[in-house]
């Protein structure tokens, strides 16, 4: 993978998404929850999309979900995957509601659809470590 | 038949470029603005008004202060852009419509140009919005890429085949050898279909729209100002939106909610139902849309979209329900539905020449993606 373009893709390390980055850098997926009514939300944003709260905590999560489905790119839209064509991206519905969409560790001839992922982290890019997802044994 | 409402407000005049032109010419580099113009150009022929008799201009794709400025419209009583996602065709003319009913304008023109070809889009790979790095970063982009994580689901929920969408495909290209201006004017056959390359799997190549230059145009005024004109008055008998917004341009539920809800208000407004509709233009960015749209529109039973498309004597331009009859966004033009409001209003008038539909009064366009639009335009 050609690692300088890869970099270019991943979103910039702020205040407001720091605590996500710093969760996998330590391997565990936290996800901002609204500090009055609980619901977590995915990617970080400043008002809780339920209650419109504006407090919020990062909450270390269960790491898993539902596979809602997946597509395998064959077209080179970025140099950084060109040399991964074709590649599987997932669409996952998290167990604490959001969904992802991200990567798969393992094979495309084992994904059905519904079924049940977990997490697995790895560096993207040196200093950079992203959440994939593998099928849960 | 409920007693119904109506908008009192009429879609008078019709212009696009020829796309089959613009496109024999590879090596040209057109600018968005001159094919704007040349639409609105015919637009204005087309109804026998002049420039002058605009008070209203929205733009898509054309920057409304360089498009004023190249027309001519120093003071229009209302102006302004809409984004450039195909969703704004079926939007815009609701504001039109809304603009004529309210006053705030009495003759709205709806101006679209896109040099797509020219300027070597791909719509996938741009920055499209602020969360958008958090797909990119898995290589994940364009919406083709969203519809093809819909349609994986739609056919392991439903039983859909791997075929599932030639039908719809085969039945484009067909109507795009009848339309004189369609960008493609060979036949497509199943085996060609089957053998293109994937872009986005389960997508082909030949469940994309396709990329090209063109303009298109169409004005908007009351229906008593349209019964002045040249041409058969087309009513907006109603039209109806809502959005779905997510994170996402993919929807977890195949937008059917949202269609459902528009469906509901849009045939209550017009007192119109589905076996009211002469022929239907279904906007087709990629083709799973047009599953999702039947079946949230009530066209076809949930889950079964894909077996109605493919009866006989269905979809074709001598079916029931004759859909996308100028070849869509397949095989005449990826104009981003403003073309399929072009076609829906020739159909009404009975213009379309070897695909004419046979008495054609009624035509439903809809728009199935993260702002759901509606509309039922009626021959007066």
């Amino acid at each position: 993978m050609a690692e300088h373009s890869l970099a270019a893709l991943l979103p910039p390390v702020n205040e407001q998404n720091r605590p996500y980055w710093e969760g996998c850098a330590a391997g565990e997926l936290r996800l901002q929850r609204c500090e009055e009514c609980g619901t977590f939300r995915y990617p970080d944003s400043p008002r809780c999309p339920r209650c419109l709260s504006p407090r919020s905590t990062w909450q270390s999560t269960s790491g898993r979900g539902e596979l809602w489905s997946w597509i395998v790119l064959h077209q080179r839209y970025f140099d950084a995957f060109a040399d991964q064509l074709p590649y599987p991206v997932l669409w996952i519905r998290l167990d604490e509601g959001p969904f992802m969409m991200t990567g798969l560790v393992g094979e495309v001839s084992g994904l059905r659809i519904g079924q049940r992922m977990e997490v697995v982290f790895e560096q993207a890019v040196p200093g950079r470590t992203v959440p994939n997802f593998r099928v849960a044994p | 038949m409920m007693a119904a409402k109506t908008t009192g407000v009429a879609i008078v005049g019709v212009g696009q470029t020829d796309y089959r032109a613009l496109y024999a010419d590879r090596e040209a580099i057109r600018d968005e603005f001159s094919l704007g113009a040349d639409a609105l150009e015919l637009a204005l022929a087309d109804c026998g008004l002049a420039k002058d008799d605009l008070d209203g201009l929205l733009c898509s794709r054309v920057p409304y202060a360089r498009m004023a400025d190249i027309l001519g419209m120093r003071h229009p009583r209302f102006i302004h852009d809409l984004e450039g996602s195909g969703r704004m065709s079926g939007v815009a003319l609701q504001e039109a419509v809304a603009l004529v009913s309210s006053g705030l304008a009495e003759t709205v023109a709806c101006v679209y140009g896109n040099n797509g070809r020219s300027a070597k889009m791909k719509y996938g790979g741009e920055d499209n919005g602020p969360t958008a790095a958090y797909e990119t970063m898995y290589g994940m982009t364009s919406p083709g890429a969203h519809s093809a994580m819909m349609y994986r689901r739609y056919r392991d929920l439903y039983g859909a085949p791997d075929d599932a969408l030639t039908p719809i495909a085969l039945n484009n290209r067909r109507n795009a050898l009848r339309n004189p201006v369609a960008v493609f004017e060979q036949e497509l056959t199943y085996e060609q279909y089957m053998s293109s390359r994937y872009i986005a799997e389960p997508l082909r190549l030949f469940d994309y729209c396709l990329i090209n230059d063109g303009g298109v145009a169409f004005i908007v005024t009351s229906i008593e100002r349209a019964r002045s004109l040249p041409h058969r008055p087309v009513e907006v008998a109603a039209t109806a939106g809502l959005g779905d917004l997510t994170n996402y341009y993919a929807s977890d539920d195949f937008f059917f909610l949202a269609c459902q809800e528009v469906a509901s208000r849009l045939y209550r407004e017009a007192g119109l139902g589905p076996s009211d509709v002469d022929c239907i233009q279904v906007y087709d960015n990629f083709l799973p849309t047009v599953l999702f749209t039947l079946e949230g529109f009530g066209h076809a039973p949930r889950g079964e979209a894909w077996q109605w498309v493919r009866e006989p004597g269905r979809i074709e331009l001598e079916g029931s329900m004759p859909m996308n009859t100028s070849g869509s966004h397949t095989s005449e033009s990826y104009m981003q539905g403003w073309a399929l409001h072009v076609e829906a209003v020739r159909q009404i008038r009975g213009e379309c020449g070897e695909r004419q539909v046979a008495s054609c009064d009624v035509v439903q366009y809809m728009c199935a993606s993260p702002i759901v639009t509606a509309h039922l335009l009626v021959g007066r």
